[in-house]
């Protein structure tokens, strides 16, 4: 036994003893990146001196550190920059630029495929076609990138992080700007994605689709094509997440398509067409979010049930609350509305009459977008104010029977 | 013409209805302001009711005006002045003094609160043009029917009736077409509706001033794609010139005929 102990150890020892570490710079031995991987050994350290290094499909197929000095690496539009196909891979302090476009192969700044426990940090993604690929990996984390594409068309452009079939991700800090997809995740299981900024991309800012457990917190989802679009996921959780300034003619802050047992709070939505636009979803806790300003705060179409609307704020929205169908399973309670007009004579901080979010307008606008045209006219009003007084067209039984009589202002940070 | 204009300007500026119609703007809009906190907002609102309500008082000043100062056209009608100048100096006089009411009334307390140098003067600037034009649009039309009508109460209740017409049954007749027709592509139709009122005019033109077009999805695309063209721009102001314009030449025709 005691022998046993004192081989792992000298084994161990022997491990951290062989550990060199690799320089590559413009005068040295080594002048290339390639080349260095290729004589390194296991969880050796290559340190890339300051300069621009025209390499293009740099594979890492061993356990290894790779440190930059906010080195260059340039394709030159004629591949792909790394290809880690090596557990333990380190990549940190590096700028990957002008990478090949194609419309077969997903070519990215750096693709791992079947690599787990990697770390991707401090690297500065710029015109890339993919930036971040990642396949089949468990494990990994990617922080502190930045992401700059130079896209105009959602043809001929990539996603800034793509993940595929993958586990236990962390997603942190980085920033992505002018992609396809911001972020892109695709069966991936039990990843977090925090504190991320994705702005301008050309279609979503975050996408994901059969991904189950993950949770998504103080992102931030800018001026992006149509938002955030959530599919076909169980047990997600989006926590304090900015939706803002998502405008366009189906554009919206969050969709949800086919989500089962969410939680979605403290969230602010800010001036977007549609605020969160809801369809096949079942069993979601909305709370603590604000709606601000919003053409609708909320969307809600068929075949959605038991889903819960509680303290959040409806503020100054065109329309709050646009619901199709006949039927509602959906429970709509103690929500602050700024269109609310009802009294408190209790003073208990809850109004004593029930608030109708479905206007008549909006269920009109619902069937005939056109009708929008009259939105604030005279007649409008009128109808709106009749409908109200005697509800016959809308749901009478969506109703907040405990609305706030102040705003509670949970999601503001 | 331009001595009965100044008479009319002068005499309506001292009269107390003037006086009511400026305090009301100037208590309206401190009220606002006071209340909502914020320019942008405020202007949001102001912009609901300037859209409905100077229309409404174009319409009824322009037929009582008439019909107060009737005898006094009379009088000057037994002067050598051709009789067109007289209808017409009266309905600008008019028409001046109430745009003057609206547009000292609601600057004031905006300017106050320090509009000239925030962002949103543009946009104020706009909702005052619009106010000034439905006002002129609007006097010249009852300012026609009054003309046309003996009868004190059913000029002034056919100039009501109008401002009725154009605020409220022509979005609700617009509406039912719109039912009607949900099966067609109705971008254009409605395009072409707004067009053709003034109230939806002014109301679209501001709603898209105020960058809310963004929130009114694909139809909103379409209208912003429109009116933000410089042709779009020359359309709208060619209708709305084409809405003064086209009352006075009734006025016009109107007053030549010497029935009094």
């Amino acid at each position: 036994m005691k022998s046993l102990l004192t081989t792992i150890i000298c084994l161990f020892s022997i491990n951290i003893i062989s550990s060199s570490v690799i320089i590559v710079c413009k005068k040295c031995d080594i002048s290339n990146i390639s080349t260095a991987i290729d004589k390194a050994k296991n969880h050796d350290t290559i340190i890339i001196k300051n300069g621009t290094y025209y390499e293009f499909d740099i594979e890492i197929n061993k356990p290894i550190k790779i440190i930059g000095e906010q080195s260059i690496i340039d394709a030159q539009f004629k591949g792909g920059g790394f290809n880690i196909q090596s557990d333990s891979v380190y990549l940190s302090s590096l700028k990957i630029n002008n990478i090949k476009r194609s419309y077969t192969k997903d070519i990215a700044s750096i693709v791992a495929y079947k690599a787990d426990h990697f770390l991707i940090e401090n690297i500065e993604f710029n015109n890339p076609f993919f930036a971040i690929f990642i396949q089949k990996s468990q494990n990994g984390i990617i922080r502190n990138n930045i992401i700059n594409g130079a896209n105009n068309d959602v043809l001929n452009s990539g996603n800034g992080i793509h993940l595929w079939n993958s586990k236990n991700m962390e997603i942190e800090n980085n920033k992505i700007i002018n992609m396809r997809d911001g972020i892109y995740l695709e069966f991936v299981s039990a990843a977090k994605i925090n504190n991320n900024v994705s702005e301008k991309n050309l279609r979503y800012g975050l996408h994901f689709m059969f991904s189950n457990d993950n949770k998504f917190s103080n992102n931030i989802f800018i001026n992006n094509g149509a938002g955030v679009a959530v599919m076909f996921s169980k047990n997600i959780i989006m926590q304090s997440n900015r939706f803002e300034n998502n405008w366009g003619a189906s554009s919206y802050g969050l969709l949800l398509k086919e989500i089962y047992d969410a939680k979605i709070e403290n969230n602010y939505f800010y001036q977007n067409t549609i605020g969160i636009t809801v369809e096949g979803s079942n069993r979601i806790n909305y709370n603590h979010n604000i709606f601000k300003q919003n053409g609708w705060a909320t969307k809600i179409s068929g075949g959605c049930y038991e889903n819960i609307f509680t303290e959040n704020d409806y503020l100054n929205n065109a329309f709050d609350l646009s619901y199709k169908g006949r039927q509602n399973d959906n429970v709509f309670v103690g929500n602050y509305w700024s269109n609310y007009v009802g009294y408190d004579l209790n003073e208990d901080g809850v109004g004593d009459v029930a608030f109708m979010p479905v206007k008549l307008f909006s269920y009109i606008v619902n069937s005939i977008p056109e009708a929008i045209t009259l939105h604030r006219s005279l007649f409008v009003e009128l109808i709106n104010f009749s409908e109200k007084v005697a509800p016959i067209f809308t749901p009478k039984y969506i109703m907040d029977k405990e609305p706030k009589i102040k705003p509670m202002n949970y999601a503001v940070n | 013409m331009y001595k009965i204009l100044r008479y009319s300007f002068y005499d309506l500026i001292r009269s107390k209805w003037c006086y009511i119609y400026f305090s009301f703007y100037l208590i309206l809009s401190s009220v606002l302001l006071f209340l909502n906190n914020s320019l942008a907002k405020s202007i949001i609102t102001l912009m609901n009711i300037i859209v409905i309500l100077t229309p409404l008082i174009g319409s009824i000043f322009g037929a009582m005006y008439y019909y107060s100062s009737k005898e006094f056209a009379e009088l000057l009608l037994a002067q050598p002045i051709k009789r067109n100048t007289v209808f017409l100096g009266q309905y600008i006089g008019l028409s001046l003094s109430l745009s003057a009411s609206l547009v000292v009334g609601l600057a004031i307390p905006f300017i106050a609160y320090g509009m000239l140098i925030s962002s949103e003067i543009t946009n104020f600037i706009s909702v005052i043009i619009i106010g000034v034009v439905l006002t002129f649009i609007f006097t010249a039309i009852s300012y026609y029917i009054a003309l046309s009508n003996e009868d004190k109460i059913k000029g002034i209740g056919l100039a009501i009736l109008f401002w009725l017409l154009m605020a409220v049954i022509y979005d609700g007749f617009f509406l039912i077409c719109l039912l009607a027709l949900k099966e067609y592509p109705l971008e254009n139709f409605s395009l072409f509706s707004v067009l053709l009122n003034p109230i939806d005019l002014s109301r679209i033109l501001i709603i898209l001033k105020l960058d809310i077009a963004a929130l009114l999805g694909y139809t909103g695309a379409v209208f912003q794609g429109f009116f933000g063209k410089k042709i779009g721009m020359l359309i709208i102001a060619s209708v709305l010139a084409f809405w003064i314009i086209i009352p006075i030449i009734m006025i016009n025709i109107k007053s030549k005929k010497r029935d009094f």
